[in-house]
């Protein structure tokens, strides 16, 4: 059993002495709100507890006490990035001089932020090889929205309604096919080669007449740098589609290889993955999209501006497919994006990436030998192994064997992702782990591979340190408890 | 020393070569891999900076920003500047909050967990629903998964959305409608501000939204949307403040099927219109269509009580082109910041914040509209801002202007000749004083 001791909802804390403890007394005529409001006002105070302030304090950090993060250690999630935060971009986020501007100020009060977010847009364009960027979509996944919105608005505009299809490979992220029907498409579906990158057969049936682009990242999520690209993103434009560049791996390749350059017309960034914007448990994120002068057109709006010497925000844009937030976008994430860019520049974004690399690679052979590699191929930032071997062995699974990583101080990699390799387990160590930190995450899967062995029941009690064990997640959702 | 790469390059180099790799062809899988060429960076800064000089040059450009702490601003229109109290952001930049990644690993992710929980609690609780989510990325695009999740529900294609609503939130919807192939029919409000003609007789429609306090600050009837929407089988969808609930009727009490909203308004800081946090509440019938991640409680191995994201079948990861959103973001550190606020102001300081911003509007309205210098443009109750008119022959950009020198940033000039004005607690007596004497002298001027 952990030492960690369950903690009741907040709800629980209230306190006797009630009361509002922080705004400053009301010193205007107090209205009679039944009065003004009629049968809108509801009389008496919320539902909710007050609760002093240190037992809030001291609920939270005990909260906090339960979580894993990076500034513990190496958190090698497959896909995700978890880079190094660094602590400057908060600090420069919280200046009062960003924190206190307000989305609807004039332009003209805001000449700091819109010079910010122009010079910004004018380094990930430098990195992607496009030639504009929005900053509207919140997140990765409403970048990857915004990238085929702008294709679609793109074959709206020359009245070429045919095209109903997405074509995006068995290896993507399950964010590609969810945004191509929230786009409102069809999703086709071409294999992976045994190479684990896309198979060129299979794309050549996929094409005709009715593809309104292809959605791919490249890497893919195995790690693996598809040779072929700018083949297919031939093959993609000759049929009349576009090619979106899914800009989950850019850590892989910054400054040494461009979307732009492989053929693609837009790309979305994670900045939390890739420019070390924290991820906060789950956001905020920001998904900057880059596009071609082809695209740039369809731009949601507003897209920032310079006349002169005053930078804009430019709402006047007609074949704009419109807006798919408020405001300009999560300006105090793009801060700290800024910031990342800047501290590194074009010369440290080029060492990041092979940094990456290195690492990946590093771990990849120190584990060849204890746990199956599914293509013999090198990879990049991030390679995929499975418990192929344990399962044959013992019977232990991809499941037990990240648990019992958890025993040993580090937080599992993804696992069963993708949906192409059977048991997978992916692993992205990133650029800002130490040579010590790979040898003492190899070491552990070493270890772990010989108890798997041994004594399998290590792994399948596992983990055994933490502050919950292995949860039931099939009561959770049959007879779902979602609030207190 | 470039960045925060912690090994050098022959480090890297001796790693390599310790298993038998290569460095120089760590890349030779990328066809002709020369180091981009770059233009801005070049400008900039191509070799990097020193933390020093990025801390000059950011802090340069904040100082370039007039900024509301130190300017009397009267912008809302959707985001609103309510006091946060210290702890909030001692406690969510704590790294085990602010660096941690969505929580998929329950065992080393309880405190994001519980987190989750509690602010699906709070939501709850202010709206009157007994189901939230854990949150969405704002608003305007909650409101657009909310029509997305109508449609889905009432397999109709056809949305009625008012027009007091946000217009970016309108355009939002309008944006991912399009996208989905879905109708939208834009409401028109009466001549008091409120959305009180609805579509009846038809039984096309998926549902019907309003937001409440509105655009204009205007509160709508939350019953009459419930009996038009339900009368033709459209679900009833609401964007209402969370701050107003302190106040106003909730939508799960009367009856509404889906309610969404911006909870910026929970203390969190303007920050030039982003991270905000979009929240969602329905009816338990609605639950397993929802988009967005959801927290669930649970026992562990144990018997010990837990928590972890369920009904993950509607999510992307799962579903693929059949999830219920492609959304996997939920703002998580966001909304534990509107938890932390909330649980620090309680029921009584979430009264008092929502009580003084309605008091002090009134009181604020009441001066600027009582000598014909400007007059209220709609006469129903309102909430926390309001919409005035100037009398002829104001010049608004003008006035605007001229505030600004007296250290003022005034409204939102909407239409060319009317203002919206909105003001939180904040504001003290002197400052709305101050702001209506300058407001009505420049008015003369």
């Amino acid at each position: 059993m952990s030492r960690y001791k369950e903690t009741p909802l907040i709800f629980e804390l209230a306190t006797s002495n009630e009361g509002s403890r922080y705004i400053r007394p009301l010193d205007v005529p107090k209205p009679d709100f039944s009065e003004w409001f009629g049968d809108a006002y509801r009389e008496g105070k919320p539902n909710i507890p007050d609760v002093d302030e240190i037992s809030v304090v001291r609920h939270f950090t005990n909260l906090s006490s339960k979580n894993y993060h990076v500034e513990v250690g190496t958190y090698p999630l497959g896909s995700c990035t978890m880079k190094y935060n660094p602590k400057v971009n908060e600090d420069m986020s919280a200046l009062t001089g960003f924190a206190a501007t307000h989305p609807m100020q004039p332009d003209e009060t805001v000449q700091g932020n819109l010079e910010l977010l122009y010079h910004l847009e004018k380094m990930l364009n430098d990195v992607t090889g496009m030639a504009a960027h929005t900053f509207q979509p919140a997140a990765g996944a409403h970048g990857e929205l915004a990238g085929i919105l702008l294709i679609k608005a793109y074959h709206e505009d020359r009245g070429d309604t045919k095209r109903d299809t997405i074509i995006v490979p068995d290896a993507a992220h399950g964010t590609n096919p969810a945004t191509a029907a929230m786009a409102g498409y069809k999703v086709r579906e071409v294999k992976s080669n045994e190479y684990g990158t896309v198979d060129l057969e299979s794309l050549e049936a996929a094409l005709g007449d009715d593809v309104a682009g292809l959605m791919l990242t490249n890497p893919n999520t195995l790690g693996l740098y598809d040779g072929n690209i700018e083949k297919i993103t031939r093959m993609i434009h000759d049929c009349g589609g576009l090619c979106y560049y899914d800009g989950a791996n850019m850590n892989a390749i910054m400054m040494h290889a461009r979307p732009g350059d492989m053929g693609f017309d837009c790309v979305h960034w994670n900045v939390h993955k890739t420019l070390s914007t924290p991820h906060g448990g789950g956001g905020p994120g920001a998904g900057p999209v880059g596009c071609n002068e082809l695209l740039e057109p369809y731009l949601p709006r507003p897209v920032v501006a310079k006349k002169d010497d005053m930078y804009y925000l430019d709402f006047d844009r007609p074949k704009s497919f419109g807006m798919i937030r408020s405001f300009v976008g999560t300006f105090g994430v793009l801060v700290r994006t800024y910031a990342y860019m800047l501290s590194n520049g074009a010369e440290g974004l080029y060492e990041v990436s092979e940094g990456a690399v290195a690492n990946s690679t590093y771990l990849r052979e120190r584990l060849k030998d204890y746990y199956h590699i599914p293509y013999d191929t090198p990879s990049m930032h991030e390679f995929v192994m499975t418990s192929e071997w344990q399962k044959k062995e013992s019977g232990c699974n991809t499941l037990d064997i990240v648990k019992r990583l958890i025993d040993y101080g580090f937080h599992p990699p993804t696992v069963y992702f993708p949906l192409v390799v059977a048991e997978a387990i992916m692993i992205e160590p990133t650029e800002t782990e130490t040579w010590r930190d790979l040898d003492a995450l190899a070491d552990a899967f070493i270890k772990i591979a010989e108890e798997a062995k041994e004594d399998p029941e290590l792994l399948k009690g596992a983990p055994r340190y933490t502050p919950i064990a292995r949860p039931d997640e099939t009561a959770a959702a049959r007879d779902p408890i979602l609030a207190g | 020393m470039i960045g925060y790469l912690p090994m050098s390059r022959e480090e890297r180099r001796r790693m390599l070569a310790s298993v038998g790799v290569d460095l120089d062809k760590l890349f030779d899988m990328i066809p002709e891999c020369d180091r981009c060429s770059v233009e801005e960076y070049e400008a900039l800064a191509d070799k990097g900076m020193k933390e020093m000089e990025v801390v000059e040059h950011v802090q340069a450009l904040a100082d370039k920003n007039l900024n509301t702490a130190k300017y009397d601003c009267y912008l809302g229109a959707g985001y609103y500047d309510h006091y946060q109290p210290a702890a909030v952001k001692h406690l969510i930049n704590r790294s085990e909050f602010l660096t941690s990644y969505t929580p998929y690993q329950a065992e080393i992710s309880q405190g994001t967990l519980q987190a989750y929980f509690e602010w699906q609690s709070y939501i709850t609780r202010l709206t009157g629903m007994p189901i939230a989510n854990a949150g969405l990325y704002d608003a305007a695009s909650g409101a657009a998964e909310a029509v997305l999740l109508a449609c889905r529900d009432k397999r109709r294609y056809k949305v009625f959305v008012s027009g007091g609503m946000h217009p970016e939130t309108l355009e939002t919807v309008q944006t991912y409608c399009h996208a989905a192939d879905i109708e939208v029919v834009v409401g028109e409000i009466d001549e008091n501000g409120q959305q009180t003609v609805y579509p009846d007789a038809n039984r096309e429609f998926a549902c019907f939204m309003i937001q409440s306090p509105n655009y204009f600050g205007i509160v709508e009837d939350l019953d009459l949307l419930v009996e038009k929407a339900h009368a033709v089988g459209a679900l009833a969808v609401v964007s209402a403040d969370p701050v107003s609930l302190a106040m106003l009727k909730r939508p799960g009490d009367a009856g509404v099927d889906i309610a969404i909203g911006e909870a910026q308004s929970l203390g969190i800081p303007t920050s030039y219109g982003g991270p905000g946090i979009g929240y969602m509440a329905v009816t338990n019938k609605l639950m397993r269509k929802m988009p967005g991640r959801i927290c669930g409680q649970t026992v562990d191995r144990d018997g010990k009580t837990c928590y972890v994201l369920t009904i993950q079948a509607r999510e992307q990861h799962i579903r693929r082109e059949r999830a219920t959103s492609n959304i996997c973001t939920s703002q998580a550190l966001i909304a534990t910041a509107a938890t932390i606020w909330l649980a620090l102001q309680g029921g009584s300081g979430l009264l008092d914040v929502a009580e003084q911003s309605a008091a002090k509007a009134i009181y604020l309205e009441k001066k600027l509209t009582a000598n014909g210098h400007f007059k209220l443009v709609y006469d129903k109750p309102y909430f926390r801002e309001f919409l005035i008119e100037a009398k002829e022959g104001v010049d608004l950009e003008k006035l605007n202007k001229a505030l600004l020198e007296e250290g003022i940033i005034g409204g939102l000039i909407v239409d060319d000749n009317k203002l919206l004005i909105a003001v939180t607690e904040k504001k003290t007596k002197e400052q709305l004083d101050r702001f209506a004497e300058a407001m009505l002298r420049l008015c003369d001027a």
